[in-house]
């Protein structure tokens, strides 16, 4: 038999979910240890950097990335892990597009520091202290990692060969994924992998009739009816600017898209997409009209950037920005 | 060096080129600071255009079609109309001022209003400042390293 794979698994500014979803490919684990040596997953082994330090460059067959890079340590893996692996893999809408982390981008350092900090009801912090980088104490200087002010996605740090998207991804592509590396039968370099190129409505097994609404509301305030297209019925749904590939997990739970998929192929910004979309089936002809139905919307650009701002066009909000372009 | 905005202008093809034209043959006066771009209709806006003008070093950006009811393809001005609101309200969640996107009805014939709507949105734009999303979005500094990177 072959030598096995020798795959590492990473989590920067992440929740876990990806780590997980790994797992969630049951008992096809059994099959797996049989293909692959997992060299590196703090998650789940116990690793320390000097582990991947002693490795050599390329060392690693496949390293699975999943976290966005939201401070210097994740930065710095980021790094390392794209010099120890000949294939390194942006796992997640964290590596992908930024994430859920990457809502961030909304705030600056300081805006965050106060509210995490000092202002957060569930906080008590007389003192009002919030982290240095820098700190002296008896024994010497103490160090911890520069949390930025603006997140990133992996592909804005480090050079990547393969996304795989989704919060998180679907285990079936998972599966897939490691079959694909492990029989060396790997697509273009850049390409997304498991997932589907076309828009989450072809898989979606909702009925669309007549797309017209004149307002929105969100998902908590109805029980949406099963076999109608949300949209239709006033919900707002990613589906239409999202790739499929996940099996409209939540849209059969009742639940709108969220978008972890990401944008089709070819598209620049998730975001203006479902916009265009969204705002083309608001049923008013006039600017008041139209006015009054956007007011039922409070928060159009959390929505439509919910995994994906640090990867838009504009990549943050702008007025909250650090001046110089060299400060992170 | 006073601060020249830069605006981008998407006219529609049936109504504010020609008004725009009309406003040249006219030889009307208007400020130099939009640069033109000719679509067939003010509906094949895409709210992408905007952002990428904007993310890319415009200060503003212009989108002219004909007046609701006069769209050459029926209701195309229509579904911009419900866009660019949209738009708006999410370029505010983004620190973009409301001034810097805007969207004018100007026919064929309205050469004047045309020379109007430009010299106030560029005075407009002039007394908010430059946008400078290329730099404070950090776009710049991640495309200097991916070039680095890349030689």
């Amino acid at each position: 038999m072959a030598e096995k794979l020798k795959v590492g698994a990473y989590w920067a500014a992440s929740c876990g979910g990806c780590d997980v979803s790994t797992l969630d490919i049951h008992e096809k684990i059994l099959d797996l240890i049989q293909l692959v040596d997992f060299v590196f997953w703090p998650v789940a082994m116990d690793f320390k950097y000097k582990d991947v330090e002693a490795m050599e460059d390329g060392f690693m067959d496949l390293c699975l990335f999943n976290g966005a890079i939201r401070n210097e340590e994740n930065e710095h893996m980021a790094k390392l892990l794209r010099k120890k692996s000949k294939v390194l893999v942006a796992f997640g809408s964290c590596a992908h597009m930024g994430g859920i982390p990457g809502l961030a981008n909304f705030h600056n350092r300081d805006e965050i520091f106060q509210y995490v900090y000092k202002d957060s009801p569930s906080i008590s912090n007389p003192d009002s202290i919030v982290p240095q980088t820098k700190y002296k104490v008896d024994e010497g200087e103490i160090e911890i990692p520069e949390f930025y002010n603006t997140v990133k996605s992996l592909d804005q740090v480090v050079d990547v060969d393969y996304y795989v998207p989704g919060c998180p991804p679907a285990p079936h592509q998972i599966w897939g994924v490691l079959e694909a590396v492990a029989t060396n039968n790997l697509p273009p370099k850049g390409s997304v992998v498991g997932a589907d190129d076309r828009a989450l409505c072809e898989e979606c097994p909702r009925e669309i009739s007549e797309r017209c609404v004149d307002g929105f509301i969100r998902p908590h305030m109805k029980i949406p009816e099963k076999d109608k297209c949300l949209v239709e019925q006033g919900i707002f749904c990613m589906g239409s600017a999202t790739r499929a590939g996940c099996g409209a997990r939540c849209i059969k739970c009742n639940l709108p898209c969220r978008g972890c998929y990401g944008p089709l192929p070819g598209v620049m910004d998730q975001g203006a997409k479902i916009c265009s979309a969204l705002a083309s089936v608001i049923k008013a002809d006039t600017p008041e009209g139209v006015q009054k139905v956007l007011d039922t919307l409070p928060d159009p650009a959390g929505y439509f950037y919910r995994f994906g701002l640090p990867k838009s066009l504009l990549h943050r909000r702008l007025d909250n920005a650090p001046e110089s372009p060299d400060e992170n | 060096m006073s601060f020249e905005p830069k605006i981008v202008g998407i006219l529609c093809n049936w109504c504010s080129y020609t008004g725009a034209d009309l406003a040249g043959t006219s030889r009307m006066k208007y400020l130099p600071n939009v640069r033109v771009v000719r679509v067939m209709c003010s509906g094949r806006v895409d709210p992408t255009f905007v952002l990428k003008a904007l993310a890319e070093g415009a200060d503003g950006v212009l989108i002219a079609g004909c007046h609701p009811g006069d769209c050459h393809y029926d209701n195309g001005n229509i579904k911009t109309m419900r866009r660019m609101p949209l738009l708006e309200k999410m370029l505010g969640q983004f620190g973009i001022e409301p001034e810097r996107v805007r969207l004018e009805w100007v026919s064929a014939s309205e050469g004047e209003k045309f020379k109007e709507v430009v010299d106030d949105m560029t005075e407009k734009i002039r007394k908010l400042g430059p946008l400078n999303a290329l730099n404070k979005s950090g776009v710049a500094k991640i495309r200097a390293e991916t070039r680095k990177e890349v030689a």
